[in-house]
């Protein structure tokens, strides 16, 4: 099958298609590639091999509603198709996916908590959540283990759905994590979608907007915490092709310890017959030592002026020794005294992911990262 | 009752070209009850001084030393100094994004006192000592600093030291950038302080401004990283009507002569 091609706009990407032939091997100076360190993909970009199957367990949902397909046209067609080789290679290499289907009309009041877990060696999987018109559904999506995954999770929400979602990165310390979390808005439908990363060595997220009819709303959050010389990248596209939707992008990361690296990407695009939309995306980071390093781009091209809003916003903070010495001056030992102002840097983002119990699960892993003991936090924090 | 000790302190600051001497031989003891002030022309090293009672890492002591009732100050780090009993209110108050005044200050309490609060009471705790300094309850959910007028900084700093309850409390400057109104509100404060026990205060200072509403038992002259001369609360009224231009002359003729 040859590649469509898209007409090209400064963000939107080229090429799309099932065949990874159709997509060069990258080499580090393409522009979407330059900030990935490629030797540390494990081959995922070139000719992998699927080593392993990913476990993929899904509870809070009755058994009939998940379901294994086949990648045939009519799961082609609720997909994102790849745009770059990863992802194609992913799909060929895993020809399927579980899908949870929520009936229109269904409020679930359970989350819906879905484990992904890759084990060592190389592996591929797709998961779908297809949300029924007027549905109302939370998916907690947690990605853990040691190998190198490559994989996609598509969120379509149906019209007028309200869709809370989450996808937390927490593999092992080795692991690399390519994925591509794409979220598709019917008319009027409402998605809130949080990434969390934490945990690989490499962890490149690729989350993608796409609305198909007008009055669409996403929320894109986004929390990362990368030390020890982790590298976390967030590629974020809107795609506003619809008139009167809306879409805000949040994403904030905190760095610590020497070679750490961190890259976001913002990328929205207006088409010119997306009037009356209203978007805004932020990128704040907060750098917690020397030698870690945060890029920071954000990417607005409107093909309309007719909007009700556009805006972006990038800022990378320090944590300093002047902020360190006065809180240590009131008697705070260092590690309490990053760990209340990573707390303060990520509650109120962590707050508005909207999934019970998930900011306190995430600061104590993070607090323990920060290598607060929890003697000390006894005696201290409360 | 605590002491605090400082003897033949000579310290140097850390700088791009290398270590520029600031202190050059200070000796002062401040013993719980007593205020003592300290007052010097600018850049006369009266911060560095203060400074290097709290530990601040950029600057290096390089003879002399610092005891709290005995034990070796210049070996704890910034915290442990803290828990031992010093505070610090500083001249230029640090700006901490994200972190609520009243997270900073809850947190700040319990490592001082080694157990956290228990929440109700501190609630009243901390509501009563802001309002015992005009400070607008707001400010409890307020970025530690964050975009605080100067005169907010400064009692936000006395908020701590009430609320701390230090042995030792050095003062850099908490009278600058003042208005009449303010500089009774803090100053009621530092005295509430003082009243509290048997605490040590030293007041650092370059105007005798504030010295009208907190009345120090010992004045000390700073000029040039030292001590040039000490007196009574008398020695304040001699340096309102004469300035500072006499203990300068006598500092170079004293810096002349080793
Ligand atoms: N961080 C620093 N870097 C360079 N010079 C400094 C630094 N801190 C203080 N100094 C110098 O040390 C001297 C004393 O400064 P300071 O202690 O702030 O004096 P004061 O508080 O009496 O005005 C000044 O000449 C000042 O320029
Ligand atoms: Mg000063």
């Amino acid at each position: 099958m040859s590649p469509v091609m898209v007409p090209a706009t400064d963000h939107a990407p080229v090429v799309r298609s099932f065949s990874p032939g159709d997509f060069e091997v990258p080499h580090g100076r393409e522009e979407e590639w330059r900030f990935t360190p490629l030797t540390r993909l494990q081959g995922l970009h070139e000719s992998p091999e699927a080593l392993a199957e990913p476990e993929i367990t899904v509870a809070g949902i009755d058994a009939s509603a998940v379901q294994r397909l086949v990648l045939d046209a009519g799961l082609r067609a609720r997909v994102s198709t790849p745009v770059d080789r990863i992802a194609a290679h992913s799909w060929q290499l895993a020809d399927h996916a579980t899908v949870i289907s929520i009936p229109a009309e269904t409020t679930l009041d359970d989350l819906i908590a879905v484990q992904v877990h890759t084990p060592a060696g190389t592996s591929f999987g797709h998961l779908v959540v297809e949300v029924g018109a007027f549905a109302t559904v939370t998916v907690l999506i947690t990605f853990t283990g040691a190998g190198a995954f490559a994989g996609s999770v598509d969120i379509n929400a149906g019209d007028h759905s309200h869709v809370t979602a989450g996808s937390v990165f927490e593999s092992d310390r080795q692991a690399v994590t390519a994925a591509r979390i794409h979220v598709r808005l019917g008319r009027d439908a409402n998605v809130r979608s949080s990434v969390i990363t934490l945990g690989g060595d490499l962890t490149r997220i690729h989350a993608t907007v796409e609305y198909t009819a007008p009055g669409g709303d996403a929320e894109l959050l986004g929390l990362f915490f990368a030390d020890a010389g982790q590298h976390h990248e967030h590629r974020v596209f809107v795609d506003h092709s619809q008139p009167h939707c809306r879409s805000s992008v949040t994403y904030k990361g905190a760095l610590d310890g020497a070679g750490t690296h961190t890259v976001w990407i913002g990328d929205v695009l207006v088409r010119a017959g997306a009037v009356g939309i209203d978007t805004y995306e932020v990128n704040r980071n907060l750098v917690l030592s020397d030698g870690a390093r945060a890029d920071s781009v954000p990417n607005l091209e409107l093909e309309t002026g007719e909007v009700v809003g556009a805006g972006h916003a990038s800022a990378t903070g320090r944590f300093d020794d002047e902020q360190l010495f006065y809180l240590r001056s009131r008697g705070i030992p260092e590690e309490i005294a990053r760990m209340l102002v990573v707390r303060g840097f990520f509650a109120d983002i962590l707050r508005r992911t909207n999934i019970p119990d998930l900011p306190t699960r995430i600061m104590s892993i993070i607090d323990d990262r920060l290598g607060v003991t929890d003697l000390v936090d006894e005696v201290i924090s409360a | 009752m605590s002491t605090l000790e400082i003897r033949n302190l000579h310290a140097a600051v850390e700088t791009d070209a290398g270590p520029e001497p600031i202190l050059r031989g200070v000796d002062l003891t401040v013993v719980g009850g007593q205020t003592h002030a300290v007052m010097g022309p600018n850049g006369s090293g009266k911060s560095t001084l203060a400074y290097v009672i709290a530990g601040h890492p950029k600057y290096k002591v390089t003879a002399g030393s610092i005891t709290l009732d005995g034990v070796d100050v210049l070996e704890m780090t910034i915290d442990e100094r803290a828990r031992a009993g010093l505070f610090l209110a500083m001249q230029y108050p640090v700006e901490i994004p994200g972190v609520s005044v009243s997270n900073f200050l809850r947190t700040s309490v319990g490592a001082i006192r080694g157990e956290a609060p228990k929440l109700r009471l501190w609630l009243k705790e901390m509501k009563d000592a802001m309002a015992a300094l005009s400070i607008d309850p707001t400010f409890a959910e307020r970025n530690v600093n964050e975009g605080f007028s100067g005169g907010e900084k400064k009692r936000h700093e006395i908020l701590q030291l009430e609320l701390l309850k230090p042995k030792i409390a050095v003062l850099d400057e908490t009278d600058s950038g003042l208005d009449v109104d303010a500089l009774r509100v803090v100053s009621e404060g530092v005295n509430r302080f003082r009243e509290s026990g048997d605490t040590g205060t030293l007041l650092i200072t370059h105007y005798t401004r504030i010295l009208r509403y907190i009345t120090p038992d010992f004045v000390h002259v700073f000029v040039d990283g030292r001590i040039v001369e000490s007196g009574g609360p008398e020695l304040a009224t001699q340096l309102e009507d004469e300035g500072y231009e006499r203990f300068i002359a006598l500092a170079q003729k004293e810096g002349a002569t080793p």
